[in-house]
């Protein structure tokens, strides 16, 4: 087990660690040989591209966007991903141009941790299809299914092409510009739920004709389980189709949406000051982390320069909610596997972290503290007495809760080797966060694409291998430890000055689009803004980890015994309104 | 809290103390509040939720606001054991006929609680296109909790008051509140359930 450093011993690292306000300097001339690596590295990757697909074409900016047509889209991320090494695909934003359809793919390589972006469309608002890179991205298949239920764009190869998280008798595409939302239409009904046993699947025949195909998504001989979405052990209203032979999980299918809420839609109708809101109400349990990213776009977009204190206090918020999350992760996990009592040793940390907030924020749980340009109020005076008190028991809890649980034989033997999922897979499924971690996935944005002053934070990415729910579980419990270990250095340190930078009260974003990648409790939570110059997003899509990590579900349960299916669903630790948004 | 202290909503006790001195049988009558008394304080919640409201309710569980002072720590996995639902969250266009089906599948007496504005009224997604604007049209409810997500306390005060009104069931809940239902079954059918 990690210790955390003590002050004031020769050894540790926090004495030579002078306040970030001094290395100020040093840092900006890094960022500048950062850019200027990168800036040559995109122009290399622009040139090799050119040369393979000379129709394609480029915009700079942040990141290097390649526009293609559909016909050479399976090629060229074919090319990116096996010879440029973008083994990564971050999200698929669904797009709707009036004129055009289409889709913006991200992709990140995992070596180098480049982004790129490719981008596509079709001009064909009746019948919008593109080409399938379901087989390229194991994640594509749900990431695509995401994009035909807002947009109604139908993936060409793509196996499975249901709507993800609206009925299949739901009208439109809600997300499309001109979406009627006629309440009439589409009315809340207490008549049960329609639902098929068949998927659609469109195939391009060599001719070049595209055939619709019906493919069932059980055999006629499985035996079918219906798991939620009123179940105590999915964690919120998700709802598993699973097929057994007696105990053993022959496949699992995924119904998601039961707290779809349409928040990407609900933003396009609001400033982007109030855009902010939202984010509080996705994951929860990152309210604070999810603001920080949002308003990082933002700010980006707008060319807000954030006060210093601003910044360390959002990194200190972002980081209490780590602790806390994992808290009641491991709380809540325990309890699942039979362990009762360890939710209350683990809330009584949460409930003294939710006191040091509300004290602050003025809320236990919808915080909306950070906002565009800083946060919204200054910390409380007993804020540094307070997070002191709580550093000093912090070791000493996660101590006592590794006494009580990690070491127990039925934890053992429930826990180890179940649900494993090897780093190839962890990446091919973007599984990020703790879970990807621990499958030898050094995936934590704090580390790959630093923000907020995280470079200068002396501090671990826990990385673990075997890629099991013990590995899982242990992960978030040195992460408490590691986000202790961040706190600790900051909680002097925290400069004085501004908290809030002056901000246009009416804040128009220029023409362009955006991407902000921060780490949520449960991994990497990007944002995407397009603006049409307007005081309102245009399209603001949202990418979270925990959509990613329900679509992993059916592959690492599969061949596991169906009591597993709740140690594995906890362990992979997915907040529901965070993946049906 | 000492149910002398009780300030607000006493209408309902004097109305029955009134109705109780007009002539109540003095053995049903006893009768009635024993059972009355007995289960308003064991009244079983259905471990459901949906979003944030639901982790304040896990709070509600633990140690530091312990809902086990009150006999209603027995949070119940399946319907058919639990006494009322805490609706604790957004309800959407897809979660609306589980939670139906919830509902009747309750063992009577049976009680809803709408916690949260989204329960209430679909709070800040009132606008979503996919989701209900308050639970009232899909269940009748009992108690409204108000907040985003309301504090524990707020849910203690909230299920008090449900425990409250079981108490002087027999005049107000009982036959008034089952006719209403059975008006309100009459104006919300379930058609197709036949499967």
């Amino acid at each position: 087990m990690r210790r955390l450093p003590q002050r004031g011993h020769p050894d540790s690292p926090l004495d030579f660690f002078p306040p970030i306000t001094i290395r100020q300097g040093a840092t900006a001339h890094h960022d500048n040989v950062e850019k200027k690596k990168k800036t040559t590295d995109m122009a290399e990757l622009q040139d090799k591209i050119s040369k393979s697909f000379p129709e394609a074409t480029f915009e700079n900016g942040e990141i290097l966007l390649i526009n293609i047509a559909d016909a050479k889209l399976h090629d060229l991320i074919k090319t990116l991903r096996d010879e440029h090494g973008f083994d990564y695909l971050v999200t698929i934003v669904g797009m709707d141009w009036t004129d055009s359809l289409g889709c913006v793919y991200y992709l990140t390589s995992t070596a180098t941790k480049q982004f790129v972006s490719v981008k596509t469309s079709t001009t064909d608002r009746d019948n919008p299809m593109l080409h399938s890179i379901a087989d390229l991205y194991r994640i594509a298949g749900i990431f695509e299914r995401e994009v035909y239920d807002f947009f109604g764009i139908v993936f060409i190869g793509n196996p499975d092409m249901r709507r993800l998280f609206l009925n299949i008798d739901w009208v439109g595409y809600p997300l499309r510009k001109d979406y009627d939302a006629n309440p009439e239409l589409n009315p809340v009904s207490v008549e049960n739920e329609r639902q098929s046993d068949v998927t659609n699947t469109w195939v391009e025949l060599p001719d070049g004709k595209v055939e619709k195909k019906e493919v069932p998504v059980f055999s006629d001989d499985d035996f079918v389980v219906n798991i939620g979405p009123q179940h105590p052990a999915t964690h919120g209203v998700l709802r598993f189709r699973t097929s057994i032979d007696s105990e053993t999980i022959k496949k699992i299918d995924v119904y998601m949406g039961y707290i779809h809420r349409g928040v990407e839609k609900l933003c396009e109708d609001l400033t982007y000051m109030q855009t902010l809101h939202y984010m509080d109400r996705l994951d929860y349990f990152s309210a604070h982390n999810y603001h920080h990213g949002l308003c990082l776009c933002i700010e980006k977009a707008a060319g807000i320069e954030v006060p210093e204190r601003a910044r360390v206090i959002r990194v200190l918020m972002d980081e209490l909610s780590r602790i806390a999350s994992h808290c009641l992760f491991i709380g809540t996990f325990c309890m699942d596997l039979g362990a009762t009592t360890m939710l209350f040793y683990t809330l009584r940390v949460r409930e003294q972290i939710l006191d040091i907030m509300e004290k602050t924020c003025g809320a236990r749980m919808t915080f909306n503290y950070d906002c565009i340009g800083g946060v919204m109020a200054d910390l409380h005076p007993d804020f540094v007495k307070d997070v002191k008190e709580l550093l000093a028991v912090i070791p000493k809890n996660v101590k006592e809760y590794n006494k009580i649980f990690t070491g127990n034989v039925i934890a053992k033997n429930r826990m180890e080797g179940v649900g494993v999922l090897s780093r190839e897979d962890a990446i091919s499924y973007s599984i990020t966060g703790a879970s990807g971690r621990a499958s030898g996935w050094a995936c934590d944005v704090r580390k790959t694409h630093p923000y907020s002053g995280y470079d200068k934070l002396d501090f671990e990415q826990v990385v673990r291998t075997e890629g099991d729910s013990m590995a899982r579980f242990k992960n978030r419990m040195d992460e408490i430890l590691q986000s202790a270990h961040i706190i600790e250095q900051l909680i002097d340190n925290i400069p004085e000055g501004e908290w809030l930078a002056k901000v246009p009260k009416v804040l128009k974003l220029p023409v362009g689009h955006w991407f902000q990648v921060v780490e949520g409790c449960r991994g990497l939570f990007g944002v995407y803004i397009e603006s049409d110059g307007g005081n309102k997003p245009y399209r603001l899509k949202l990418v979270t980890p925990s959509l990613t990590a329900a679509a992993v579900v059916d592959h690492i349960t599969r061949g596991q015994k169906i009591a597993d299916l709740i140690t594995i669903g906890g362990s992979l630790d997915y907040i529901v309104p965070d993946m049906d948004r | 809290m000492p149910y002398e202290a009780w300030k607000d909503n006493e209408y309902i006790e004097s109305l029955v103390k009134e109705l109780q001195e007009s002539g109540a049988n003095v053995l049903v009558g006893s009768l009635d509040k024993l059972i009355n008394w007995g289960r308003s304080n064991s009244i079983w919640p259905l471990t459901f939720a949906t979003s944030c409201c639901g982790i304040e309710f896990v709070s509600l569980g633990a140690a530091r606001f312990d809902m086990a002072r009150f006999g209603w720590e027995v949070a119940r996995s399946s319907p058919r054991q639990a006494d009322f639902i805490m609706v604790a969250g957004t309800i959407v266009n897809r979660m609306a006929p589980v939670l139906r089906r919830l509902y009747d599948q309750l063992a009577e007496p049976k009680y809803v609680i709408s916690c949260g504005s989204c329960a209430i009224s679909g709070g800040p997604f009132r606008k979503s296109y996919h989701v209900a604007r308050g639970i009232e049209d899909i269940v009748p409810v009992d108690v409204y909790v108000p907040g985003c997500p309301p504090r524990p306390e707020a849910m203690i005060y909230g299920i008090m008051q449900l425990s409250r009104k079981i108490k002087v069931e027999r005049f107000f809940g009982g036959v008034n509140r089952q006719e209403s239902r059975k008006k309100y079954l009459e104006e919300h059918p379930v058609e197709n359930t036949g499967k």
